[in-house]
Parts: C-alpha cells; structure tokens; sequence
C-alpha cells in the first residue's frame, strides 16, 4: 500500500472506532487523542483492527507511534509497503 | 478449542464477549439460568413485562458527548448511540425529614438545591465537586481511603453529608457504613455529574441489542449451560465442565460468577484466598398502577428516602429496614413524544437480610413476602404521593430471588466490598470480571467486561 492508501486505511478504521466523529477535518499532524479524544482502549482497537484487516502485530513499545496520523502513516509504511490494499 | 469461554450471560459477560468475537476470536458464553441477564434480567408475569432490577442507568451524557463511560462503552463496543435510545430522568430528589434536595442531569440543579437549603456549604460543595473531578480513576493509590472522612474535610453539615451519600450508597456501595474515597467519587460523576437515563423499552432492549450483537459476530451463546467445574490442570485452566458433565475446552476462562463463587469452581484444591463476601442485599416491591405517577402528582424519577437525620448503609437486623430506600417510577423519563406509553409502575428497594429470608419454609415465605411489600409500601407514601388504592397488580423479590436467578452469594447486589482491580486470579488463564472486579452497576459492569476483555485476553492471543 501506498502512503495514501495507509492513510485512507487508517481514516477507515477511525471511522469505525468514533462512528459518531467527523472525520473530514482531521489535522494529520495532531495528536488523536486531543483531536478525537480517543483513550487507551480505542489506541488498542487501532492496533486490533490493524491486525484483524492485514495480520500484522504491532508490540506494545510501538504504540507510541500510532499518535497522529502523520506519525501513523510513517510508521507503518515500512510495514505495510507490500500489502495489497483490501477491497 | 476455544480462545475464551465466558462464565455467564449478564452486563459484562456479554460485553466482553462482543470484544472478544469481534476480533475472530472463537468464544462462548455459558449461562446457568433459561435466560440472560443475571442481575439485571426482564420477564413477563400475568401478561405484564417487568425489568428486574432497571431503575435507571447511571452516567447519562447525551449524544455526541465525547468523554465519559457511556461514549466509550458504546465505541468499544460499537453500538450507536441512537441504538439504544436513552431517554433522560426528569428529575430525582433525595429526602430526609424537612429538607428535600432535587437533582437532575444538570449539576447546577443540585447545586442552587444545596446553596438554599444549606447556604453556609455552597462554597464547601463546589470544592468538593473539584475534588471529584480531579480523581484519578486510573491511579489506584488514592482508592481505599474513607470517603466519610474524605468528604468530611469539605462539607460539616453532617445532615447534608447524609444526603450525599444515600443515594451513593444505594446505587454501588458493597461495603457497609462507608465507602472507598474512589468509588465515592466514580458514584457521584456517574449520579451527579453524568446522570440518570433509561430506554423506553428497559433492560431488555440494552440485553437484546448485546445478544445479537454478539450472535452477530460469530458468538455462541449456550442457555442451561451452568459451569460446575473450571478444570485445572499443572497450574492453569484448560477449559470446564458443565453441570451435564460436558467438557468444554479452552485456551482461557473469563468469569463473571463473582469471585468466591468462580474460586470454588476451580477444582485445584487450592485455599480460596479469605476475604469476606458481599452482605448488602435488596427486597423490591413492584407495583403496576391503573393511572400515571404524574397524575398522582409524582413527578419524580428518583426518591432517595430516609426517615431520620442518620443514614444506616447495613444489613438491618429486620428482615427488610424500611427506615430508607429508593422509590422508582419509570414513567418519569423524558421519553420521545411519539413513544408508546409505559403503563404506570412504582418501584421501591429497601435493604434486605438474606440470612432472614434464606431461611423461610416456602409457605411463610410467601407470607412473609406479602406482609413486607405492605410494610415497605407504607414507608414509601411518606414520601410520594398515596399510590395503594391505584394499584392494579404486584410483585416482589428477595435476597433469595437474587440468589436463584444469579448464584451469587447472599444475593449480594454490588458483590464483595474488596475488589479484583487487575481481574486476575491465582490461575494465568483463569480472569474475572463484573461485580467483583471493580465496577457495578449496568454501565460499571459493562465496562468491566470491555476492559478485562481488552487487557487479558486480546493483547497475546
Ligand atoms: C434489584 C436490582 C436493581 C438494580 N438496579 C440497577 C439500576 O437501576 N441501575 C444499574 O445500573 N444497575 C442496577 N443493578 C445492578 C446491575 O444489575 C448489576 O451491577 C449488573 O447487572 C451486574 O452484572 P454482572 O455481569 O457483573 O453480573 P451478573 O449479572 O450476575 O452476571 C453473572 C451471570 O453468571 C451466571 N452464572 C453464575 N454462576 C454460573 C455458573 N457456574 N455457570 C454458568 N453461569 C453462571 C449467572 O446466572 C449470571 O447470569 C441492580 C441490581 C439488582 C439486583
């Protein structure tokens, strides 16, 4: 996948964890937390749902990098670089 | 195999069993009773649809409210708000003799309440109000200290202090007299601060909507599937047994049975950690109306009573203590327009003694029951409006009820006063949630099973 195509990914899986949010307005370089005020259990639905959708585990160290969508994006680029998108 | 086996059906087996089966995991759940819910069941008598416990759920925040238990619960388990159409309370009251203080979902209300009725606490309240907020949850370290003496520091009317806690009390305090500084402080955001809602159709919408959404997931729920033994084998669980000696297989057990209750279970021979069990326990009398509480004039959604200066959280040496309880009508809710009407119910709950009623022959119980619902009823038009002559039909359940419907010990509504904060047991695969690991309540346990569910049995599957 593709950077934008992570990004699409990642925007899809907040949608289905805050179905109540708007998501069009989303600043890629705050924080989630602030922005969507998501908690600890929704950053380990981020990381579950990753794993549901493209099997890959993200350890617990790395959550860090799950903050914004930017750092998101980069982080899991590498990873992410030969998965098909789904469709 | 399964990845989990979920001991019972009720708020937080089915919870967790969301989370579970939503991330493919093979889970089932078993319930001992014909139905779900435990706790907090509904049921049918003489063609009149009764809730078992419901007077309301705690920690209303409307739509769109971000933070907050209800937003939360309903992301983790991605149920939209909409689905479960919360209607707000319209307004509860505590009373003692001569002051009456009204609440709604608006701390402002109980505030302007408190500044009439007590104007040298005004500035008291509000700080104590910012103690609460600043509570931290999360940090555990604060948790056990005495909340009696905690508030003390802020408020010195001891009256309205009585207040404060008596509904607290009533709706999530296992211990006796007093109550942790922490769970005082999630009572009173839950009570005060969020605030009291309840669906038009009752707990059984909330039960339904978990079942299919669980079912919907590839879950297995299994009816008259009571668990007889968690099979222990080289220090951890490997699955159960079934009262019908069925043997089940699992990778881990999650158990919502209660703590004393799921170590009995295991058949390890193991000393069951001592640590005394709940005691608290309710008699509720239900009665069904041939007219609207409004049009009787009761406009409440909640009446915490007690009849003196001096409120007394124990289990009373009488078989009910009708000194206080709670006085619910589900009507007074600020149901859509268009819904259907509720027909007209008063609800009242008083502590009960469940060594007194454990201990009846069946005939004396069934009088025992009638000659309480009288007692209990009469304590009650203290303080709302005459309803006894506007009744159309009643029920009544006891400890012993409690007991047959849920196994839990003494039919202990807020299970032991020591929780199991971490959820976890002597066995590595072996976890419990509900009552007995921290939060209660519909919503607490609810949460209860999302948060053991999450830290126990996702992260290393
Ligand atoms: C009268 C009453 C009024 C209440 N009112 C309110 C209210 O207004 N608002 C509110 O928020 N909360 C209320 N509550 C509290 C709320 O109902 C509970 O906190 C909540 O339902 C607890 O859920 P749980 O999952 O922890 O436990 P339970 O509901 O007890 O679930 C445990 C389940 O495990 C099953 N089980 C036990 N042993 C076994 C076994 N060996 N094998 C298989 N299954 C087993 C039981 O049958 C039960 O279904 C009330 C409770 C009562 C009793």
């Amino acid at each position: 996948m593709t950077a934008e195509e992570i990004r699409e990914e990642v925007l899809d899986i907040l949608e289905n964890i805050a179905p109540d949010e708007d998501l069009t307005n989303m600043d890629d370089s705050v924080n989630f937390r602030e922005q969507l005020e998501l908690d600890s259990m929704d950053f380990l639905d981020i990381v579950m749902e990753l794993r549901k959708r493209h099997r890959i585990q993200i350890p617990e160290d790395d959550y860090l990098n799950l903050a914004s969508m930017d750092s998101t994006v980069t982080y899991l680029t590498p990873i992410l670089k030969d998965v098909e998108k789904a469709k | 195999m399964y990845d989990t086996i979920i001991i019972g059906a009720g708020m937080s087996g089915l919870a967790a069993g969301i989370r579970l089966a939503y991330y493919d995991q093979r889970v089932c759940i078993l319930e001992r009773h014909t139905t779900i819910g435990g706790l907090n069941s509904f049921y049918r008598l003489r063609g009149r649809d009764y809730d078992v416990g419901l007077h309301a759920l705690t920690n209303f925040t409307p739509k769109g409210t971000k933070k907050g238990p209800l937003a939360r619960l309903l992301r983790q388990l991605k149920i939209p708000w909409d689905e479960l159409q919360i209607s707000p309370q319209l307004g509860s009251e505590v009373v003692f003799p001569g002051v009456r203080l009204r609440f709604d979902n608006d701390i402002d209300l109980l505030r302007s309440e408190i500044a009439s009725e007590f104007p040298e606490q005004a500035e008291n309240f509000d700080r104590l109000i910012e103690a609460i907020v600043e509570y931290d949850d999360l940090d555990q370290s604060h948790q056990e200290i005495s909340a009696r003496e905690r508030v003390a520091e802020f408020i010195n009317e001891p009256l309205l202090l009585e207040m404060l806690f008596c509904p607290l009390m009533f709706y999530g305090s296992a211990r006796e007299h007093d109550m942790d500084w922490g769970q005082f402080s999630i009572m009173f955001r839950s009570i005060f601060l969020e605030g009291l809602g309840r669906p038009h159709a009752g707990v059984r919408l909330i039960l339904k909507q978990l079942v299919r959404k669980f079912r919907g997931l590839g879950g297995e729920l299994k009816l008259r599937a009571g668990v007889k033994k968690i099979v222990v084998e080289n220090g951890q669980t490997t699955g159960v047994i079934l009262e019908n000696g069925e043997y089940l297989a699992g990778r881990r057990v999650l158990s919502s049975a209660g703590w004393h209750e799921t170590m009995r279970l295991c058949d390890d021979g193991q000393p069951v950690t001592p640590r005394s069990s709940g005691r608290l326990t309710f008699c509720e009398t239900i009665a069904s109306l041939d007219i609207e509480p409004q049009e009787l004039g009761h406009r409440s959604t909640i009446t915490f009573f007690n009849d003196s200066d001096t409120f007394h959280w124990t289990v009373p040496s009488e078989p009910c203590d009708v000194r206080s309880g709670v006085i619910c009508s589900p009507n007074n809710f600020d149901y859509a327009a268009d819904s259907e009407k509720i027909g007209g119910t008063m609800r009242i709950t008083a502590l009960a003694n469940f060594d007194y009623w454990q201990g009846l022959d069946e005939d004396t119980y069934r009088l025992e029951k009638l000659r309480w619902y009288d007692f209990i009823t009469e304590s009650a038009v203290r303080f709302v409006p005459d309803y006894r002559n506007r009744v159309l039909d009643t029920d009544m359940f006891t400890p012993t009820t409690i007991v047959r419907f849920t196994g839990h010990d003494s039919g202990a509504i807020y299970g032991a006063p020591e929780k199991q904060l971490d959820g976890r047991t002597h066995l590595p695969n072996l976890f419990v949630c509900g009552t007995d690991q921290g939060f209660v309540g519909i919503i607490g346990s609810i949460l209860s099973g999302i948060s053991m569910a999450n830290q126990h049995c996702l992260r290393d599957y």
